[in-house]
């Protein structure tokens, strides 16, 4: 019984960290429309202009997303010690957004290093629509 | 002196300064590899901006240093859950420079200062004395960034092996 339950839990956790866009979409949804009762959907052009707007970093530097995704994010990117990241965006690049732990670790940080802020559940349902709706 | 007694001097030099030689010399690490480490939570977490670097070639102090100050890593949010960030740091520290018995690992630690703890391989006075004829100039060229990116020039750096057989500038 007692070994019955550990496996339940073993399976449900696992569940939980394995998702797929759609479903960490309607998470972020869930989450937006407490942080703001007039959520009113997700905007992937919004998602869009988020993942290239600049900003004017306290160190002086202007950084944004795509100072190392780039501005198209069916292309490959490159972290500041010259390493490659494979493509954001999902056509390009289908183990994206599959692992929610992965995708919360790294909003966490990469937020805190553009915005020096967290992102908002908004933000990230927009700049992840976006990433889905890329062709 | 006798002259057979010369000869049999000069023999015995040459016979032992090649044995020195083949063992990998008086500057030594040879082909030395350092011995494979592996974690699997170290492996996903620490190669994801860079590549993987050998426990062996940093002590103790610096990587427990540097497990302390994730947030602030280089300029960037490195930050990992506690239970993570702790079974990576006591990997680190189980393969540190000054617990393995590879030669290149221990002249890491011995180059540097008791009262320093470098969070960079580049800063330590071994890393400089071995790249002193790399201008700094090749370390900037746009297929290799910087110094830390080993593996650009010493294509098995992430096994630790840095032999001289292996390296290639990248035009
Ligand atoms: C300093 C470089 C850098 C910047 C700037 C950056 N990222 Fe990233 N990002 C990375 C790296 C490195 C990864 C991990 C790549 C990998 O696992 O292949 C990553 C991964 C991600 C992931 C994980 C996706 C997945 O499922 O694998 C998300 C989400 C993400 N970034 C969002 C953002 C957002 C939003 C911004 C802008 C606010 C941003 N990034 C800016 C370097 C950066
Ligand atoms: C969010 C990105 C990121 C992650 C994750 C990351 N690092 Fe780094 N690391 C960097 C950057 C940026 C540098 C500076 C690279 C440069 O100067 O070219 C660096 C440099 C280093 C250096 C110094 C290299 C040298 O000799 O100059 C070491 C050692 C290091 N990291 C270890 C680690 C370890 C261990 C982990 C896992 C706990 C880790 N890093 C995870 C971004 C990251
Ligand atoms: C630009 C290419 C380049 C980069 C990047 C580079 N090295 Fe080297 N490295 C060399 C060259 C060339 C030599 C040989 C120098 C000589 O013999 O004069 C060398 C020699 C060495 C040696 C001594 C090898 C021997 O047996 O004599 C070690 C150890 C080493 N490098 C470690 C590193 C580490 C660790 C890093 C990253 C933190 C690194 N290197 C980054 C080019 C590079």
């Amino acid at each position: 019984m007692c070994k019955n339950l550990m496996l339940l839990g073993l399976l449900f956790s696992v569940n939980v960290l394995a998702a797929t866009p759609q479903e960490l979409l309607k998470q972020y949804e869930a989450q937006a429309k407490q942080e703001n009762p007039a959520f009113s959907g997700f905007s992937a052009s919004n998602g869009a202009s988020f993942f290239k707007a600049e900003h004017a970093h306290s160190s002086g530097q202007k950084v944004s997303c795509s100072t190392c995704h780039t501005t198209d994010p069916r292309n490959q990117g490159k972290t500041r010690a010259n390493k490659v990241i494979e493509p954001m965006a999902i056509i390009a690049n289908p183990q994206r957004f599959t692992d929610a732990a992965k995708v919360e670790k790294w909003f966490g940080r990469n937020c805190k290093d553009v915005l020096e802020r967290a992102c908002t559940a908004q933000e990230k349902g927009d700049y992840l629509q976006y990433l889905v709706t890329v062709k | 002196m006798k002259k057979w007694m010369q000869f049999l001097i000069l023999m015995t030099s040459i016979t032992s300064t090649s044995a020195l030689l083949a063992s990998g010399g008086i500057d030594g690490g040879g082909g030395n590899a350092m011995p494979p480490a592996t974690n699997a939570k170290w492996k996903t977490e620490c190669s994801g901006c860079h590549m993987l670097y050998h426990p062996g070639l940093l002590p103790e102090r610096s990587w427990n240093k540097m497990m302390n100050g994730l947030d602030k890593h280089f300029g960037e949010n490195a930050t990992l859950d506690a239970a993570t960030r702790d079974e990576i740091k006591r990997f680190l520290v189980a393969n540190s420079a000054e617990k393995s018995t590879n030669r290149r690992s221990n002249r890491i630690d011995q180059s540097i200062p008791s009262d320093a703890t470098p969070l960079r391989i580049t800063e330590t006075r071994y890393f400089t004395s071995k790249h002193d004829e790399v201008s700094p100039l090749t370390f900037k060229r746009k297929n290799i960034g910087s110094a830390a990116n080993c593996i650009a020039c010493h294509k098995n750096a992430e096994k630790g092996d840095f032999s001289e057989s292996q390296i290639r500038i990248p035009r």
